[in-house]
């Protein structure tokens, strides 16, 4: 297998852990199990359901992409495909 | 000083401000006007994306929708925000690599063919041109509400400001006038918020606000709004009221849509790197975010303050509905703009504000039109006028930055695709200038003519401009940079399958081409197959498109040598050893 499909390969594999993690916290906490959740409270009143939908999710998005951008530098480095 | 003068007073100098930088930063070449010469700070250019973004409807109608919706109205929350994952992840940095000027060029050129290039340009164009008008609406409607001015004149000012950065800096200009606008309309946002939020919950942040105790009181905001709610016969405002599955589908719908709206995809490729283009889809999130998370904080307590105006639960008249004669002024001038309705059904002299469920009143405030929420907010919440004047000139940047963006959008691919890269290729560098120049004057007065004349279609910006970006370009592009294998003919037909079965859709509950009277089924849940808006239809056109393209592509010969070296090389950001 040459470099090049292993650092895509790497790439893949970071893109479908983050999507994962962006599904649970928007899909999964933020609507199928929101009514469940919503027993549980967070910072003072949030139903946190209710919070995941309105506003855990969106920080959640925010942290993800940093962490993803931030991932894919050191890959790029590690392959030595990064600009120069 | 009166109000009217100080509204001058802001949205004047804010102009000042968006003309000086438009004198500033004029385009010399193509590569200024199309992409800002690639070099633009991915900070710069993640506020420049918030405020391409965050359109008159984030501004100005969203908290009204949250306040009115509840907890449903989170479809639109994480739809519109979450999208920038798929954005990040999926798109920016690979169409940065590819480093060209548009959306349609990439895709022309990697299915080779100026067919799927023409469809890519329709899409944008449509798309575009839905969103654009009710930019300009907002712009009117803004400058009739607050100076007072006629709706066409204020239209008139809004295309000449957009007219002189946008014509002479092109790219470039709309960069650094949206970084000001932003900064413009996130302070007129976050201040009347704070306000509120110290107000009713003595918590300087209104993302925490929202989860408070109300002041003076041992009860939460949120239960106390659940609580008035109820008891007046409206749904609770934290519960879930529509179908699970259609919430699923109109939150991905509008994800999917969001990363493919071509405005804000351009946007990216002003970086200078791969990287930058990482980092600052990044930086975009997090200054969209400031008001997305502040919005429901918005939606929540104006909702609180609007019961507690009309029937309130504390104070010397607790449980007593307000008398009609002592309204106060913020709802006169409301029901001068037809925006606020009062019909004394029962003839007592008193409001009675109640929803469906309420046995003992009839609901006699006729109409609430939700942009009131963001509008009248500091007049409800008796903030001063300096803040009011605040929200004008947010609430016009807003729409200016959005509308600016999506012309450029329009204008570059009627000069780069159409022109430029299919019927002359051969136009010098300064031919294209010019013709870009003039692609962007007449795309400003054809969006300010519908801005004018708002068609049938103007109305579903959520249904047609996300649709399409759905069902067509975001799933062209995604292919093209992830699957090598699928083809020119793969990827025309799945773009017009996906396009094609949104379009029925959407046209089958809401009338051909939007005319009135000419839809197949009405449009309610009832009606829907499987209970899905026709504005969450577009993930479902994107599967289509998805499945169409792959299979197709399976059957038919594989994309030729060098196309497939070009996918090669826009999955690495470098050089690439061999």
């Amino acid at each position: 297998m040459s470099e090049k499909t292993e650092y895509w390969r790497a790439n893949i594999r970071l893109v479908i852990g983050c999507l994962v993690v962006w599904f649970i916290v928007s899909y999964v906490c933020g609507i199928f199990l929101a009514p469940a959740l919503n027993h549980i409270r967070i910072l003072g009143g949030y139903p946190l359901g209710f919070w995941f939908a309105q506003q855990g999710s969106i920080y959640a998005f925010v942290v993800l992409i940093f962490f993803y951008a931030w991932r894919m530098n050191q890959l790029d480095r590690k392959f030595g495909v990064q600009e120069d | 000083m009166s109000l009217q003068l100080m509204t001058y007073l802001v949205v004047g100098a804010t102009f000042a401000l968006y003309i000086f930088i438009a004198i500033k930063a004029r385009a010399a070449t193509t590569g200024e006007f199309y992409v800002a010469g690639k070099g633009v700070h991915p900070v710069l250019n993640g506020m420049a994306t918030g405020a391409d973004w965050m359109s008159a409807a984030s501004f100005i109608s969203m908290a009204g929708l949250i306040a009115f919706k509840g907890y449903d109205a989170s479809v639109f929350l994480m739809g519109w925000t979450g999208g920038y994952c798929l954005l990040a992840m999926l798109l920016a940095p690979y169409l940065r690599k590819y480093g060209k000027f548009t959306v349609p060029e990439f895709i022309g050129d990697r299915y080779y063919s100026n067919i799927a290039r023409v469809v890519a340009v329709i899409c944008l164009i449509t798309a575009s041109l839905t969103y654009v008008i009710g930019q300009m609406k907002g712009i009117g409607v803004a400058f009739s509400r607050f100076l007072e001015l006629p709706f066409e004149m204020g239209l008139l000012v809004g295309m000449i400001i957009v007219f002189i950065y946008a014509v002479l800096g092109g790219m470039k200009g709309v960069t650094y006038t949206q970084i000001a606008q932003y900064c413009v309309l996130i302070f007129a946002y976050t201040v009347p918020a704070i306000f509120i939020s110290l107000h009713l919950t003595g918590t300087v942040l209104p993302q925490l606000g929202l989860g408070a105790h109300m002041v003076g009181s041992d009860m939460f905001l949120l239960d106390k709004l659940d609580k008035t709610l109820v008891d007046l016969g409206f749904g609770a405002y934290t519960i879930q009221k529509g179908s699970t599955l259609n919430i699923f589908l109109y939150t991905l719908s509008l994800m999917i849509g969001t990363a493919g709206l071509p405005h804000v995809i351009t946007r990216f490729f002003t970086v200078p790197k791969v990287k930058d283009a990482r980092s600052s889809v990044g930086w975009s999130l997090v200054f969209i975010a400031i008001l997305y998370t502040t919005a429901p904080a918005v939606g929540a307590m104006a909702r609180l303050n609007l019961m507690e105006t009309i029937h309130p639960t504390t104070g010397p008249n607790a449980g007593q509905w307000l008398e009609y004669d002592k309204r106060p002024s913020w709802f006169k001038n409301w029901e001068k703009t037809g925006l606020l309705k009062f019909e004394d059904k029962n003839g007592d002299g008193r409001i009675q504000y109640v929803g469906k469920a309420n046995k003992e009143f009839k609901n006699e405030m006729v109409k609430v039109d939700r942009d009131i929420m963001v509008l009248a907010n500091p007049e409800i919440a008796n903030l001063p006028n300096w803040v009011i004047a605040l929200v004008a000139a947010g609430g016009i940047a807003a729409a200016l930055s959005t509308a600016a963006g999506l012309l450029l959008a329009i204008a570059s691919s009627i000069s780069h695709d159409l022109l430029k890269g299919i019927i002359a290729p051969n136009m010098s560098d300064k031919g294209e200038l010019l013709a870009s120049r003039i692609a962007m004057t007449g795309s400003i007065l054809v969006a300010g003519y519908f801005g004018l004349h708002p068609p049938g279609f103007a109305a579903q910006v959520v249904a047609l401009a996300f649709g399409l970006a759905a069902s067509s370009i975001f799933p062209a592009l995604m292919m093209g940079i992830f699957v090598k294998r699928v083809n020119n003919i793969g990827a025309v037909l799945g773009m017009l399958s996906g396009l094609g079965i949104t379009l029925v859709y959407i046209f089958w509950f809401k009338g051909w081409f939007f005319i009135p009277g000419t839809n197949m089924a009405p449009n309610n849940p009832a009606h829907w197959f499987l209970g899905i808006a026709p504005e969450a239809f577009g993930a479902v056109g994107a599967l289509v498109n998805f499945a169409v393209a792959y299979i197709v592509s399976g059957i038919t010969p594989a994309p030729p040598e060098h196309i497939q070296h070009l996918v090669e090389d826009i999955r690495v950001p470098g050089v690439v050893r061999r």
